[in-house]
């Protein structure tokens, strides 16, 4: 079935579109929404597909363009599908003065992707975080909401990998 | 509710006792971030669980912010009336066990599992450790002793006395006049006097102003304003409400970076605790007063802590700074008054208040009073969170307290300032370390990372790591900074890749100096700092790499080479190996690399068992 908007997606019967709807009428009429709603919109849908840019423009009155450019500017902001994992290698200073790129470098060997890139499985999606503020456990990576540090020997990493592969 | 002073008193009084555990005991765990990914949440839930299964009723288990020493993490310190704490490190569940079975029930402290005993057979506590002994916490007073998720703790410590005693029994003026003369400057990198800029605001006349809390902390290598939210977020509001007071602003906001969510929750802990008390809100302390707090999040954008662009990223739109003046104390958020303060420089505006100026100005040096909290990480052997009086030497944070580079190396710099900042050779270990100090010699003291790097670390890659993150956040705005920093990467890249020609220096520092002189915002002017200060100090690094195609520290890759000294017995360990088939030799006797084939993977250098194979 097509929308008016000409796409396939079925925004009547998906209810994340009524939560997405729900909090915008929450919020509406306070200043300065835009990065709230598109906040809010990626936790719900886990990225930010141009059809539900469509929605919130359509919602807040904001241009699409405009919202585009914001979803791009800001590096937490995906418009792309993630993966099932969030894999961060953090590069922050401290992490990088004792062996972060030896940690990204097995990471990626692991993976077989770079980094902004997701599995073909799509079970890992893999990122260079800023600094986690877990300086001294350096260097850590982040799995989710995890965090895994003193990676100096990165040979456990793919132990660590293996756990989120069952 | 409104609360009146002599309501807050008799809450204090109450909260106290509990604070001080007079009846019972009780028992903080370590909840900062960096306690939490060592796995104090599992200590804490065990802990909770054993104590209420072996019935003991009068002990109180909670978590509290960073106690400071990351390496030992996960902390719990035990807490009886009139009794030296117990700290309790490296724990998990088996050791929560025996600590509960031994300690709280037979009274008996499990000393194994303690930081060990003094010469007169006294447990030895934390601050017996050389590295709290020259620190001097105002900031972080709270964090580790109360329990950030309980207002009551706070109240117990003084908490929101300054606000009542602003809100009622001095002017908005007075509460300015009050700052100036503190000589409190702002903590997040640019050291301008609070007081001051608090005036500019008041001076306005609009029909709203805002007050603006920056907890954007982008510098990698810094968690200082993380630690003030995770383990002492009251003191921040107090702090915001204040200053909403002295300029006329009823409305505030957190800009917090999302990568935080700690403490974003614990924020949003604080910030119904505090409505609900009638602390924020209407007729605050029935002065008449309203003050209102929001929080708003990041998304990533380092460019979003200068305060323009944090601005922009609040009103909704792309986080991109725009040019000074008109100052945001003239026209900031939605083109009304606005006051951005640092988290750290918020959380020592309630004790100022409380204590008064002379006492804040008794500490520090003339020029930067006070203290100011660094995060020490890198490659130092006490990394954690540290308080020191402005006007220490770096010699004293990084070796009284940081006790020495890691696995006996030798120091080599200290990056100071993030990516704004630069590298400190040795010959500036005993300067003092205060705002202007260190402009005078050339650095800046930034937000307060304080990254130690040793022999191992090359300084050309570290200045091109630098170069790669600016490169990463700039906004894109101004030109020189999109393009110019992009430029000096390249350059970088050829150097470390081992195809850079001396003139590449030259070129590499005209590209600083213009950058510096004509990009719109602070981001732009300061990222050539790191090049620069390694440039100057550490020049002969340079000149290996692009002279001699040598790295000193066998750091870049393309540049080192392997070879095999004669200590090597002909086992063949490596050539078995070697992925490229680079290695010859007969058995029992030397091997050699041949360079051409050599793909320099160190697969070689680590088999090898007799340390024969060396990369220079
Ligand atoms: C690129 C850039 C990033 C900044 N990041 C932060 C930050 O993360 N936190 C912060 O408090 N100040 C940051 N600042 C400084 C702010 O612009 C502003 O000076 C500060 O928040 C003022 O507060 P203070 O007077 O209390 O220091 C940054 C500045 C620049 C140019």
């Amino acid at each position: 079935m097509q929308n008016d908007c000409g796409c396939n997606c079925d925004r009547a019967n998906d209810e994340r579109y009524a939560e997405l709807k729900a909090y915008i009428d929450s919020v509406k009429g306070s200043e300065g929404i835009t990065m709230t709603v598109l906040q809010e919109a990626q936790r719900i849908f886990g990225y930010l597909p141009l059809e539900v840019q469509k929605f919130i423009s359509e919602n807040i009155g904001v241009p699409i363009a405009e919202l585009y450019g914001i979803a791009t500017f800001y590096s937490q902001f995906a418009i792309k599908p993630r993966g099932k994992h969030h894999v961060g290698v953090c590069l922050g200073t401290a992490c990088y003065v004792r062996g972060a790129q030896k940690v990204m470098d097995k990471v990626v060997e692991e993976l077989g992707v770079g980094v902004g890139e997701t599995t073909q499985d799509g079970l890992f999606t893999l990122d260079a975080t800023r600094c986690l503020g877990c300086c001294g456990l350096a260097p850590v990576i982040m799995i989710d909401d995890t965090v895994y540090g003193k990676l100096d020997d990165v040979s456990v990493i793919s132990a660590i990998l293996n756990k989120y592969r069952e | 509710m409104n609360n009146s002073i002599n309501e807050l008193n008799q809450l204090k009084a109450n909260a106290v006792k509990n604070l001080e555990a007079t009846e019972g005991r009780r028992i903080v765990v370590g909840m900062a971030t960096c306690g939490i990914s060592a796995g104090a949440k599992l200590v804490l839930d065990t802990l909770k669980k054993q104590v209420a299964a072996a019935g003991l009723d009068n002990v109180q288990v909670m978590p509290t912010g960073c106690i400071g020493m990351c390496i030992y993490e996960p902390i719990v310190e035990v807490f009886e009336h009139d009794e030296e704490k117990v700290t309790y490190i490296h724990m998990d569940p088996d050791r929560v066990s025996r600590v509960v079975s031994e300690h709280l029930v037979k009274g008996k402290p499990v000393v194994e599992y303690t930081i060990g005993e003094d010469e007169n057979g006294k447990l030895k506590s934390l601050n017996d450790l050389q590295f709290y002994k020259k620190q001097k916490r105002i900031v972080l007073q709270n964090c580790g002793l109360i329990n950030p998720e309980d207002i009551n703790d706070y109240i117990a410590v003084n908490g929101y006395q300054a606000l009542a005693k602003s809100v009622t029994t001095m002017t908005p003026q007075d509460v300015i006049n009050l700052m100036k003369a503190s000589g409190l400057r702002g903590r997040g990198g640019a050291g301008f006097p609070t007081g001051l800029k608090w005036s500019f605001a008041a001076a306005n006349e609009a029909d709203q102003k805002y007050f603006i809390c920056n907890a954007d902390e982008g510098d990698p290598g810094a968690f200082m304003d993380r630690s003030v939210l995770e383990g002492d977020p009251h003191s921040v509001l107090e702090a915001m409400a204040i200053g909403g007071y002295a300029i006329g602003a009823s409305k505030g906001f957190i800009y917090v970076r999302a990568e935080y969510p700690v403490a974003v929750e614990r924020l949003k802990i604080a910030i119904k605790q505090a409505k609900d008390m009638g602390f924020i809100g209407k007729n605050i302390f029935g002065s008449g007063f309203d003050f209102d707090i929001e929080i708003r999040l990041g998304a990533g954008a380092f460019v979003c802590g200068e305060e323009t662009a944090l601005i922009a990223s609040i009103e909704g739109k792309r986080g991109m700074s725009r040019n000074k003046p008109p100052f945001p104390a003239n026209k900031g958020l939605w083109g009304k008054p606005t006051i951005i303060n640092n988290v750290e420089t918020l959380a020592n505006i309630p004790k100022i208040i409380l204590n008064g100026p002379e006492w804040f100005k008794s500490m520090g040096t003339e020029k930067s009073p006070g203290t100011k909290v660094f995060a020490l990480g890198g490659k130092i052997n006490n990394t954690g969170l540290v308080e020191v009086p402005m006007g220490i030497t770096l010699r004293e944070v990084i070796y009284d307290i940081g006790q020495d580079c890691l696995n006996g190396k030798q120091f080599k710099a200290v990056q100071t300032g993030g990516p704004s900042g630069g590298c400190l050779p040795q010959k500036y270990l005993d300067a003092p370390i205060d705002f202007d100090n260190l402009v005078a010699i050339g650095f800046m003291m930034g937000s307060g990372g304080m990254i130690v790097m040793d022999e191992d670390n090359c300084m050309v890659d570290i200045a091109r790591f630098f170069l790669d993150f600016t490169v990463d956040e700039s906004c894109g705005k101004c030109t020189p900074c999109r393009e110019g920093t992009k430029r000096m990467l390249e350059i970088l890249d050829k150097i470390t890749q081992g195809n850079g020609t001396i003139e590449d220096l030259t070129i590499l520092e005209d590209l600083a100096e213009n950058i510096k002189n004509t990009s719109l915002c602070a981001l732009g002017q300061t990222a050539p700092n790191p090049v620069l200060s390694t440039m100057k100090h550490f020049r002969d690094e340079y000149v290996a790499h692009v002279v001699d195609k040598r790295c000193p520290t066998g750091k870049c890759k393309a540049l080192l080479s392997y070879f095999i000294t004669d200590a090597c017995t002909g086992c063949t360990a490596c050539a078995r190996k070697c992925p490229a088939k680079a290695i010859t030799g007969t058995v029992k006797e030397q091997h050699h690399i041949d360079q051409d084939k050599c793909i320099k993977c160190g697969v070689c250098m680590d088999t090898c068992r007799f340390n024969a194979i060396i990369k220079k």
